[in-house]
């Protein structure tokens, strides 16, 4: 089973400590929300997970290797990554786009050998984007868009994915929709780390919630257990009630 | 779609008949029957002069450096994600030609012919690659234009120094010919020379073009789809400095025709980079030819320039397409 880890993970940037060390493993089968408050560390730990940033301390290992030795192309397909921010340079066909994330297993594009081109058109269907497939993606809506970069990140069909802010900017349903997708990439037997900013739907769809401030990992267990009134107070800042994982705000604090 | 499918042959097709076009036309047009004899070693002795040591080996380094200008500048416009980059404007060119000019100044050609091109080559992978290390320093793409102007003017600079200061007098239309750019007179010697690097430059590029596809999605996610990006960065520079090093030491600077060829051809490939590189090198050349029988069979009094024609016809379109961009880009 693949599994991605972090031991000890402390990523310094100058003087400035983002992450400090930080301890975490992701596996298929779970459904990991990162959450706390902007420049917790959230996106700079989940860089180093995956080797795209040099931790000064601890290590990041898939299945026992260090990816920030691992080959690229290995890694791509053990863990598909969707960053924060997703600008794309030309407008691209939205199937050309999705194609790209068969990047890994050596996929040209306009030229897919059937395997490729099977999993770009799963993948597709599964973010209900086919009737989109031809179009050029800078005319797509950004609820369109935020669905076919999801396509891109399942089309690798890789065993864990880690996803920045995947549900920022979106409006409510297109929220559900884009959580019910990874959720569905979840109970298909992926894994997934996700960054999110809305606890609520954090709370819904996570199996673990794992909770940062200032670089620090302070929690990390079920819904249930990790989300509190107190944690909430100690992270953001602000006053809460919860009641059976739900969240009543009553403002800063 | 159709029009995909049949252009780069095309675009082949097209070139082919370009270059032997060359080679009818000029100041005493030969007939279409007189050239194929020539080629083919019959016709007469003049004939196959003009055919093979004056207008077939002139057409040939004009397809070549286009070819050059046109793969380099889709590669660039890959790597860098903007479709304003290009060796000429970059700078790349003019640092080129400044390297060039150096080692003809200075007499250092007299050790060794290689020493032309490997001069021009220098020049532009160093270009190249202060301009890639820039590009990864800053993100904005007016930044990174204006750093290429900044080079441009300061390799024109230095070349206007080199004339006061050189030790032995270079005659000034030689370079002007280098900053301007002109394939008159060329031999199959000069294009044998550049022709190794060309070809290296262009392999390096075409094998690593499936890189600038995933490039589309920003470096971030690039990576994330498996794509080493220093790699591909160390390729891309690599290969565009050999090739635009190689057609400078074949033409000198000319500019624009790596923006025209890329931006005519990105719609009917689906706007991937990767895709954009063999036609835009084709189109790219074929233009390089046609202008240069306009240059040959436009009667004035001092023949034009190859490059000041190529800036006539690209500079404009360059304009164009810096104003269709649309803010959200930069």
């Amino acid at each position: 089973m693949t599994k991605l880890s972090a031991a000890n993970l402390t990523v310094k940037v100058k003087d400035a400590t983002l992450v400090e060390a930080a301890s975490l493993s992701l596996v298929p089968g779970e459904f990991i929300a990162l959450l706390g408050p902007n420049g917790a560390g959230k996106t700079s730990l989940i860089r180093a997970m995956l080797g795209l940033e040099h931790p000064t301390d601890g290590h990041a290992t898939l299945d026992d290797e260090d990816t920030r030795t691992l080959n690229p192309i290995e890694r791509a397909r053990s863990i598909a990554y969707l960053p924060q921010t997703r600008p794309l340079a030309w407008p691209n066909t939205v199937r050309d786009i999705v194609s790209l994330g068969r990047f890994s297993h050596g996929a040209a594009l306009g030229q897919l050998k059937p395997a490729d081109a099977d999993a770009v058109d799963r993948a597709i269907a599964a973010c209900d984007i086919t009737h989109l497939a031809d179009r050029n993606a800078d005319t797509l809506s950004g609820g369109e868009l935020a669905r076919m970069h999801c396509a891109r990140a399942f089309a690798a069909e890789a065993p864990l994915l880690i996803a920045d802010e995947p549900i920022a900017a979106l409006d409510p349903r297109h929220q559900f929709r884009i959580l019910d997708l990874i959720a569905d990439y979840v109970k298909q037997g992926g894994g997934a780390l996700v960054v999110l900013h809305d606890i609520q739907m954090a709370a819904r769809y996570a199996s673990r919630l794992v909770w940062m401030k200032d670089g620090h990992i302070v929690a990390d267990g079920p819904p249930a257990e990790t989300l509190t009134a107190e944690r909430l107070k100690d992270i953001y800042g602000i006053r809460a009630t919860i009641k059976d994982l739900k969240i009543e705000m009553a403002g800063p604090v | 779609m159709s029009v995909a499918r049949w252009l780069t042959p095309g675009l082949a097709a097209a070139s082919l008949l370009a270059i032997f076009a060359a080679c009818l036309l000029g100041s005493t047009p030969l007939p279409a029957d007189r050239v194929f004899a020539a080629f083919l070693g019959g016709a007469d002795a003049g004939d196959r002069l003009v055919v093979w040591t004056i207008r077939f080996p002139r057409a040939l380094a004009a397809f070549l450096v286009g070819a050059a200008l046109g793969l380099s500048g889709a590669a660039l416009q890959g790597l860098l994600r903007n479709p304003l980059a290009e060796p000429g404007v970059l700078g790349v060119s003019a640092t080129a030609s400044l390297a060039a000019t150096f080692s003809l100044y200075y007499g250092l050609v007299a050790f060794s012919p290689w020493i032309l091109p490997l001069s021009a080559i220098t020049g532009a992978l160093a270009a190249t690659a202060l301009l890639a290390l820039a590009a990864i320093r800053t993100r904005s793409v007016v930044t990174l234009i204006l750093i290429g102007v900044g080079l441009s003017s300061f390799a024109g600079a230095l070349m206007s120094l080199l004339l006061n200061i050189a030790p032995n007098p270079f005659s000034l239309s030689d370079m002007i010919s280098w900053m301007l750019g002109s394939v008159a007179n060329r031999s199959f010697d000069e294009i044998i020379l550049a022709l190794p690097f060309l070809i290296a430059g262009s392999a390096i590029l075409l094998a690593t073009r499936r890189g600038l596809s995933a490039l589309t999605l920003g470096e971030e996610a690039a990576s994330g789809v498996g794509l080493n990006l220093r790699n591909q960065r160390i390729f891309t520079v690599l290969g565009a400095g050999l090739a635009t090093g190689a057609s400078v030491a074949l033409a000198g600077a000319i500019g624009f025709v790596g923006i025209v060829a890329p931006h005519l051809v990105r719609p009917f490939v689906n706007h991937d980079p990767a895709r954009s590189l063999i036609p835009s090198a084709l189109l790219a050349g074929l233009i390089l030819v046609i202008a240069d029988i306009g240059v040959r069979i436009i009667p004035t009094t001092n023949e034009l320039k190859l490059g000041v024609v190529a800036a006539l016809l690209g500079a404009p379109v360059f304009v164009w397409i810096a104003m269709q961009r649309r803010a959200a880009y930069d």
